[in-house]
């Protein structure tokens, strides 16, 4: 009986043993490679942060050096200078902050219709709208810009402003909609007997409450539209209106010999506002992506 | 009892009536949106894709014409069309395979696991001409970061960029540095798999890739789905690392679909030819798209659904 019983229980512990080394070698060799990983990611940033640090003779020996043996700090306020850096981080900024206003209020409006009144025709649009989401911007790209071209919008910023005012995009609407539909709608009826309209329920109860989801389409609006190449590209021909996307890309195209550092140093400084807002938003910002595949 | 009846009646009718007109006046900036910027551009660009227009002339009917020398005489459109294939075919898999390892790995109880999933995520943050300008750097073939990586190990790397080979690698390379996107998406769902599933397949003995293999992989299935759509739809549209870094070379090695497309519509002002061209690519996305949903029904699963 004795016997028996500390067989049983020698059993699982040899076994836990073994188990739990194993469990060990697999946990450190896991850690290794995702050390492994994260540098080779990291990697490319720090070479970018090298190389904008150094002379352009020095950019180009090999084997590369990776502490510029003179940092050439310099090399920023120059990077800033010959691409008009300050023009077209303005142009960008209003251009972003324009659209992503319009984004915000009218997907949040649009989205409100969706998950808060009914209407016989709510779920056909309802399709609709999910359908155009698998619709590529191309099949619409060119009567678009004929009909942009026909109003006097070309070398104007209405067309990479304008459209955001109308619906911001499925995108948007879908992930606020799947969010409004989360909140008690205990909370419209209550403030119908109080006697709200549907604009009072959507402004003072269901925005106040729906800030992260909010936040969430902000920040993915923000990064779609500061990188947006295309649409500036095919709207905006004038260096006095140009992105910084497209400032950097005619900076590199219209130079013979491209020079290196200032392209990296001008490439840092772009990416820079891009960081601070991920770093200043990150809990949103992670919450709000994964929110996004785990509804679609 | 009566009269109240017919007020409260009444009442609701009005009450609906004005919630159907709420309706319509909140989502009025899509329906209006929908119409001007969507619907009616689709029929015209459907319209132009029978006729040919440079802008200064008017449209000209004519028929499928478009759409036959597409077909028959234009070498460029195939191998736009292949090089995007060829691009998608590696990007697609390869970028699915490696977030869902990624997040595998990162679905640990660790400290300081946090600051290395904001690493592997940063990259995907630098998307468009800043990373085409970064990339066009690291892959420079005498000096660039990855050929000599590859020189410490004694390999002599490829002209990169500038090879008509290894040019699609090279970007499906660099395709792979954004995967922190869709490991968020994985590693978000990877902690929503029930834990008392994978503990009842513990107890009945299975193991840590079997456990993987039946609970983990069809109880995340349905997110797998979801990024395989989104991300053939997006490798079906590369264009601005094409632009950016090769200009579609060399010898249109990287002419992707997209690049081709602009360059008809916007440099030789074909715009019926870039509409014909446009609704290909639409029918392409969607054939694949619908290829994938036709095929899901075998390999994804989804809670409480019944099987049919």
């Amino acid at each position: 009986m004795t016997g028996m019983r500390l067989a049983r229980r020698a059993r699982p512990i040899g076994w836990l043993a073994r188990r739990s080394v194993r469990q060990f070698l697999l946990r450190a060799l896991s850690l290794v490679l995702i050390t492994l990983g994260g540098i080779v990611l990291l990697v490319p940033l720090l070479w970018m942060i090298s190389t904008s640090l150094k002379t352009n003779a020095e950019a180009f020996i090999f084997p590369p050096r990776w502490i510029p043996r003179h940092p050439l700090w310099s090399n920023y306020p120059l990077a800033l200078t010959t691409i008009d850096y300050f023009l077209y981080l303005r142009n960008t900024v209003f251009i972003t902050f324009g659209a992503l206003l319009g984004q915000v209020l009218s997907a949040s409006l649009v989205a409100f219709a969706f998950a808060r009144l009914r209407s016989r025709f709510r779920d056909a649009m309802f399709i609709v709208l999910l359908a155009t989401m698998m619709l590529p911007g191309q099949v619409t790209l060119v009567p678009v810009y004929l009909m942009f071209r026909a109003f006097g919008w070309l070398n104007t910023f209405l067309p990479l402003i304008v459209p955001a005012y109308f619906g911001g995009g499925a995108f948007s609407i879908f992930l606020l909609r799947q969010f409004f539909s989360t909140l008690p709608v205990e909370l419209d009826d209550a403030a119908k007997i109080d006697g709200c309209g549907s604009f009072t329920i959507y402004s003072r109860i269901i925005l106040p409450l729906a800030k992260p989801a909010l936040a969430t389409v902000a920040i993915f609006g923000f990064f779609g539209y500061w990188n947006d190449f295309m649409g500036p590209l095919i709207y905006l021909s004038k260096n006095s209106l140009y992105t910084l996307s497209l400032g950097l890309q005619f900076y590199v195209s219209s130079e013979g010999q491209v020079q290196w550092n200032l392209m990296m140093a001008a490439t840092c400084v772009s990416i820079l506002p891009l960081l601070v807002v991920f770093f200043s938003a990150q809990r949103t910002f992670v919450q709000g992506v994964a929110l996004t595949g785990l509804k679609g | 009892m009566r009269p109240l009846a017919w007020v409260r009646q009444r009442g609701a009718g009005r009450m609906e009536r004005r919630e159907e007109r709420d309706f319509f006046l909140f989502s009025a900036p899509w329906t209006i949106g929908f119409l001007i910027f969507t619907l009616g551009p689709m029929l015209v660009s459907f319209a132009m894709s029978f006729m040919r227009y440079d802008v200064l002339t008017p449209p000209q009917l004519i028929g499928f014409e478009n759409y036959r020398i597409m077909f028959s005489t234009d070498p460029l459109f195939w191998q736009a069309l292949k090089v995007t294939f060829i691009y998608t075919l590696g990007s697609v898999p390869l970028g699915i395979v490696a977030a869902l390892l990624v997040a595998i790995l990162m679905n640990q109880q660790v400290k300081g696991i946090y600051v290395f999933r904001t690493v592997y995520y940063l990259p995907s943050l630098i998307t468009g001409v800043p990373a085409a300008l970064l990339w066009m750097w690291i892959l420079n073939p005498s000096v660039g970061l990855i050929n000599y990586g590859l020189s410490l190990v004694g390999i002599k790397g490829p002209a990169w960029l500038f090879s008509e080979t290894w040019v699609i690698p090279a970007l499906i390379m660099m395709s792979l540095w954004g995967i922190g996107g869709p490991m968020i998406i994985y590693l978000a769902s990877l902690q929503g798999v029930p834990k008392h599933l994978l503990e009842a397949a513990e107890i009945d003995g299975a193991g840590t890739l079997s456990r993987f293999w039946h609970v983990t992989i069809p109880m995340i299935s349905p997110v797998i789905f979801f990024n395989l759509v989104m991300s053939i739809i997006g490798s079906f549209q590369v264009f601005t690392s094409a632009f950016v870094m090769t200009q579609g070379g060399p010898a249109n090695a990287s002419l992707f679909y997209v690049l081709y497309l602009y360059r008809n519509a916007f440099s030789y002002f074909k715009m019926g030819y870039a509409s014909a061209l446009a609704w290909v690519l639409f029918a392409v996305i969607m054939f694949f798209s619908l290829l994938v949903v036709k095929s899901s029904p075998a390999w994804v699963y989804y809670e409480g659904a019944v099987r049919r």
